[in-house]
């Protein structure tokens, strides 16, 4: 990264990315009982995306903050 | 009922064959009736296709009007025209495919890829468009064909090892151009770049300089393409003959020394811009083109294999609006495809190319798009209507129809006759416009066809678009039957979940009941009612025959009523209904109500549900629906009865509530100390069904007992409700840092109800209104929908009972403030702002004002002045307001929150205060000045819109004219935000309305991808929620703790 660029995974209104481990997909997708394709999308050009080198394939999953929740999870699946 | 699913929805194009095959008759007659005033044989409303006059029979099928669904026929065109529904396509395809040899102009390895893409998205029931798009588009870049002309390829290694073998200049001069492009001919070279095995690239210039290098090269191409030999030869006039077996190839350097000619014999030739030293080369992207003749050289760079594509040369195809294609030749010219050559070129594009296209061949081959014959709708789709006058009037497609033929029938003519050239033109075109006309009435570049009397046409595709047309008019909206309409008015006396229904209305919406021996005896008193009220319209026998009831057959019928039957009886009380007021905007704007038959014209509506409808009576009209199944009434009563839906699902707290006066006559009722003796309390009371009014609060100095207000008040209220709140008119102590007094608050705020006892407090909005109504809200989760219901619909009466009686009025004489008062606001108050305004002026003008950080010193002074200005309205409003007390009925509507803000009442009695519009002091009119009233510059606060009467004292003219420019832009901004709102809306409604909750919490669309993982991320229904909270901590915890947080 450039010097003086900060990183945008600090701001406060980018919620948490993290590319899960395959195990922990698959668990995700036995859950709601589906296929990879069936998850909310995320492209490969997200900034977060690149920032956290996600692959295509993989899937990220989004802890965010929820109005009604508290805390929220997300699951994306990264496509091009 | 058998139900079917439906598996898959297909579209295509009509073949010609397929037109013909459905057609039950051939139209060449472009008239519809003969002489005898029958339809004629051949002619466009021939009886083969179809019936619309009753008695008569189809020629066809034989089936009678109604019965007979109609039959398309067909029309041969005497030449094909483009349709112009696909004319933009057939640009497309054209572009993209060889002007000789039809194929895609993509090599195979990219046609697969595109296949396979386009198949992977179907498989996921995925958008294809961007796929073709694309492939459009990459197809369109290739200027020449890979596939018709003597392609060949070699292995790189036989060409390095020949080039390498030649000694000669060409080839070393090859290899050294190819070397110069920064690529090598060696293979493990072309690995090492990566080179892209499809990147189409070629050598550099040919080495034309002089007829012996040129002939060299071609010599050596040619060995490659045609034959191992060649023979070539020299004429005298500098051009040179290269001929292997039957082609033959000559060159001539032409007198113009950058120009090169090419002939390949069959008298064909070209003529090639020259480089200075050699000939000139098509540069294109990667790939390279030699020219030579008709026949174009791309060498293409395989991982081991050189391929050498000596297509056909596209050309560019210009579109013009709507159906003309023209051709860009060599020389800049251009031709123009006639529909003939366009379907020509369409037809020779094989099935798998069409295919990559994303199209289906086997349901729409692209030549289906010119069409040669045309399908003619059936009678019953272009239905003529006969006028008073017994003359006959044609649907309009009939007319255009007629249009098509009469030019189709002279084109012939004039075909057979042997016509000139331009004629048939003429003819092609004008038959073009009518077919493009007949399908589509408003084409841009294009006058529509009109009627005689100057109407456009209304043609196919007017039918089918916009609000009105077949889609969004006749199928996703119809009208209905058993429903009725008209203008709503308030009755108080009914329950919330009641429709008062004029009589009128009730006799004509039925319902139809089938008779058992249960209901014999009340039908049968129905039916001979018969057309008075509690009565019937039709009887229904058990064969299925229906009877209408008249006056001499009520007897008759009722008497011969048996089990079996059914009767069409009116509408009566306790009947269940739709009952809906546009627009439907959520959910609550259409509810189930039970019926209320009365006299009158109007539908009678308990004004407590007229928030969730956004209903008022100043001339609402609202629609009611009968239900008609016995499924539909138990599914309107589960899911949709007004009991049901109290709490909103927007924001989870009771939307149904008293309004106005009910909030009104029960602040009054119970404010204060107000005494009832037992009559007064008892008629207060008299339309509420009561069992007890309780132990008198005390007896009168007389002797009587008496009962207070919020007696009678808790006489409607359930017995175990407990309640703790602080109402509308609290003034905030604790946010003001003093302490609550709750029971003994001076203003009677604190609200306290007690095992259904009204201790303290007054009802006000707080407690009754919708949107708020916390007794409302708490009945509603305590002791459930019919309680409310019941609560609602007893409140309604007792409140409006009371305000009758008690009486209650406001009268321009409560806007009055005493002179003092008066005097005061002006003299003082506002004369005093209007001095600092004018002091911050100065102070502007001098420079001496502090500009305001992120500011600019006009800005700042325009925000001071308008604080000032603020301020000052506010304080004449307060002034006002200690003179007008809770005595006066525009305070205490204000302060109960029934109608009406402080606000309205300084404006009316004080002060209206500063005008603006957006957001600004008045600044728009002349330069420098918003009337000629005031100097230019004058920034003062009258001459700046500042309104310093009040509504009641009268405005200035030139303060009605700036209240006018304000008043005016608000209207304007609902106007545009209510359009704006709706369109808004429309198009939420259709991205989400798909969407569903699964069983498993998710919400999902109908391909059942996850959309949320949990709905509203809480999983909380809202209408089911406290306030949108799934939870109401506070009052857990008072409940059983007794602790209040």
């Amino acid at each position: 990264m450039k010097k003086g660029k900060v990183s945008i995974l600090e701001h406060e209104l980018v919620p948490l990315h993290k590319v899960m481990p395959e195990q922990e997909v698959t668990e995700l997708l036995k859950r709601y009982k589906i296929k990879k394709e069936q998850l909310p999308k995320i492209k490969t050009s997200d900034p977060v995306i690149k920032e956290i080198k996600a692959k295509e394939g993989d899937v990220v999953e989004i802890t965010r903050n929820s109005r009604t929740a508290g805390k929220f999870l997300s699951y994306r699946l990264v496509t091009k | 009922m058998r139900t079917k699913r439906i598996k898959a929805i297909k579209f295509g194009l009509l073949s010609p064959k397929e037109i013909r095959k459905m057609s039950a008759a051939k139209v060449i007659t472009a008239d519809t009736y003969g002489e005898d005033g029958f339809p004629i044989e051949t002619g466009l409303v021939n009886q083969r296709l179809g019936v619309i006059d009753p008695g008569l029979r189809c020629k066809t099928c034989g089936g009678r009007m109604g019965e007979c669904p109609g039959h398309f026929g067909h029309i041969e065109l005497a030449a094909p025209v483009i349709h112009v529904g696909y004319a933009k396509l057939i640009h497309k395809i054209l572009s993209a495919t060889c002007r000789r040899c039809g194929r895609l102009l993509l090599s195979e390895t990219v046609k697969k890829e595109y296949l396979a893409k386009i198949e992977e998205l179907r498989d996921k029931q995925a958008d294809i468009s961007a796929v073709v798009k694309q492939v459009f588009k990459e197809a369109a870049k290739n200027e020449v064909c890979m596939y018709c002309g003597d392609n060949f390829s070699i292995d790189i290694e036989d060409l390095e090892e020949e080039l390498n073998n030649n000694k000669s200049s060409v080839g070393s001069e090859l290899r050294e151009r190819i070397e110069d492009r920064g690529f090598s001919v060696s293979k493990s070279a072309v690995l090492r770049r990566e080179i892209d095995p499809e990147r189409l690239f070629c050598w550099g210039d040919v080495p034309g300089r002089d007829s012996k290098k040129l002939k060299e090269f071609l010599a050596h191409d040619f060995e490659l393409t045609w034959v191992k030999k060649a023979n070539i030869s020299k004429k005298e006039d500098n051009t040179v003959v290269i001929s292997a077996g039957n082609k033959s190839v000559e060159l001539s350097l032409s007198s113009r020394r950058d120009r090169v000619k090419l002939d390949l014999g069959e008298g064909r030739s070209y003529e090639l811009p020259v480089k200075r030293d050699g000939v000139n080369l098509f540069v294109h992207n990667y790939r390279w083109v030699i020219t030579d003749t008709d026949k174009i050289y791309i060498l293409k760079m395989g991982w081991d294999k050189l391929h050498v594509y000596c297509g056909e040369r596209q050309r560019q195809i210009k579109y013009e609006k709507p159906t003309t294609y023209r051709e860009i030749e060599e020389d800049g010219g251009e031709r123009r495809l006639m529909p003939t050559d366009v379907r020509e070129r369409l037809e020779r594009i094989p099935d798998e190319d069409v295919e990559v296209l994303g199209i289906d061949p086997r349901s729409a081959r692209p030549e289906w798009m010119v069409l040669t014959v045309l399908p003619v709708p059936p009678v019953t789709a272009r239905p003529s209507i006969t006028l008073e006058s017994g003359q006959r009037s044609e649907d309009d497609l009939t007319h255009k129809l007629v249009d098509i033929i009469r030019i189709n029938q002279r084109f012939m003519e004039n075909r057979d006759a042997g016509a000139p050239q331009l004629i048939i033109e003429d003819l092609w075109e004008l038959l073009q416009y009518h077919v493009n006309t007949y399908f589509d009435n408003e084409i841009q570049g294009i006058p529509p066809a009109r009627h005689r009397s100057g109407r456009p046409l209304k043609t196919l595709a007017q039918r089918l678009k916009g609000k009105e047309g077949r889609f969004r008019g006749s199928l996703s909206g119809k009208r209905v039957n058993f429903s009725a309409r008209t203008v709503i008015s308030p009755d108080p006396d009914i329950d919330i979940d009641e429709v008062g229904v004029p009589v009128d209305v009730a006799k004509e919406l039925t319902i139809t009941v089938t008779v058992t021996e249960r209901n014999i005896e009340m039908i049968r008193a129905l039916v001979r009612n018969g057309k008075n009220h509690p009565g019937a319209n039709y009887v229904r026998r058990p064969d299925g025959k229906r009877l209408k009831l008249t006056e001499t057959n009520y007897e008759t019928l009722a008497a011969g009523l048996d089990v079996g039957w059914k009767v069409e009886r009116h509408l009566m009380d306790g009947d269940i209904v739709l009952f809906n007021r546009q627009p439907s905007l959520h959910r609550l704007s259409i509810m189930a109500h039970y019926v209320r038959v009365m006299p009158g014209r109007t539908f009678r509506l308990n004004p407590a549900v007229c928030p969730p409808y956004n209903a008022d009576y100043d001339g609402d009209e609202m629609n009611l629906h009968v239900l008609q199944t016995e499924e539909a009434r138990a599914e309107a009563k589960i899911l949709m009865e007004v009991q049901r839906n109290i709490i909103s699902p927007r924001f989870g707290r009771p939307i149904v509530g008293g309004i106005h006066d009910y909030i009104t006559g029960l602040f009054i009722l119970t404010w204060g100390d107000k005494r009832f003796s037992k009559e007064e309390a008892l008629d207060v009371l008299r339309n509420i069904d009561i069992d007890d009014l309780g132990e008198p609060a005390g007896i009168a100095d007389d002797g009587s007992p008496y009962w207070t207000g919020k007696q009678i008040f808790s006489v409607i209220l359930p017995g175990n409700l407990n309640l703790e709140f602080r109402g509308k008119v609290c003034r905030k102590c604790t946010e003001r840092g003093l302490v609550c007094q709750k029971e003994d608050c001076p203003v009677e705020a604190y609200v306290h109800i007690e095992n259904g006892r009204l201790i303290s407090g007054v009802i006000d909005e707080m407690a009754m209104g919708s949107f708020k109504g916390m007794i409302i809200d708490r009945i509603y989760r305590k002791l459930g929908s019919s309680a409310t219901k019941e609560f609602i619909s007893k409140a309604s009466r007792l409140a409006i009972n009371y305000i009758l009686q008690a009486g209650f009025s406001f009268g321009i004489s409560d806007e009055d403030i005493p002179k003092e008062a008066r005097v005061q606001i002006r003299n003082e108050v506002i004369r005093e702002a209007e001095e600092r305004v004018k002091r911050l002026i100065m102070a502007y003008d001098s420079e001496e004002l502090e500009a305001l950080p992120g500011r600019t010193l006009e800005e700042t002074l325009e925000l001071l002045i308008m604080q000032e200005l603020g301020h000052a309205r506010d304080e004449a409003g307060e002034i006002a307001g200690k003179y007008l007390g809770m005595e006066n009925p525009g305070v205490l509507m204000a302060r109960s929150g029934a109608r009406g803000s402080i606000l309205n009442l300084t404006q009316m009695a004080a002060c209206v205060g500063q005008q603006s519009v957006r957001g600004e002091r008045i600044m728009r009119g002349y330069h420098g000045r918003t009337l000629p009233h005031f100097k230019p510059g004058d920034r003062s606060a009258d001459a700046r819109g500042f309104v310093r009467s009040s509504f009641k004292d009268g405005l200035s003219p030139t303060e009605y004219f700036f209240h006018a420019m304000g008043g005016r832009e608000a209207l304007v901004d609902t106007a545009v935000r209510t359009s704006q709102s709706g369109y808004f809306q429309r198009r939420l409604i259709n991205a989400l309305q798909d969407l569903e909750v699964k069983y498993d919490g998710t919400v999902r669309e109908t391909r059942d991808t996850v959309v949320q993982f949990v709905y509203g991320e809480d999983g909380v229904d809202p209408s089911k929620s406290v306030g949108g909270k799934s939870v109401d901590i506070d009052e857990i915890l008072r409940e059983e703790i007794g602790v209040s947080a």
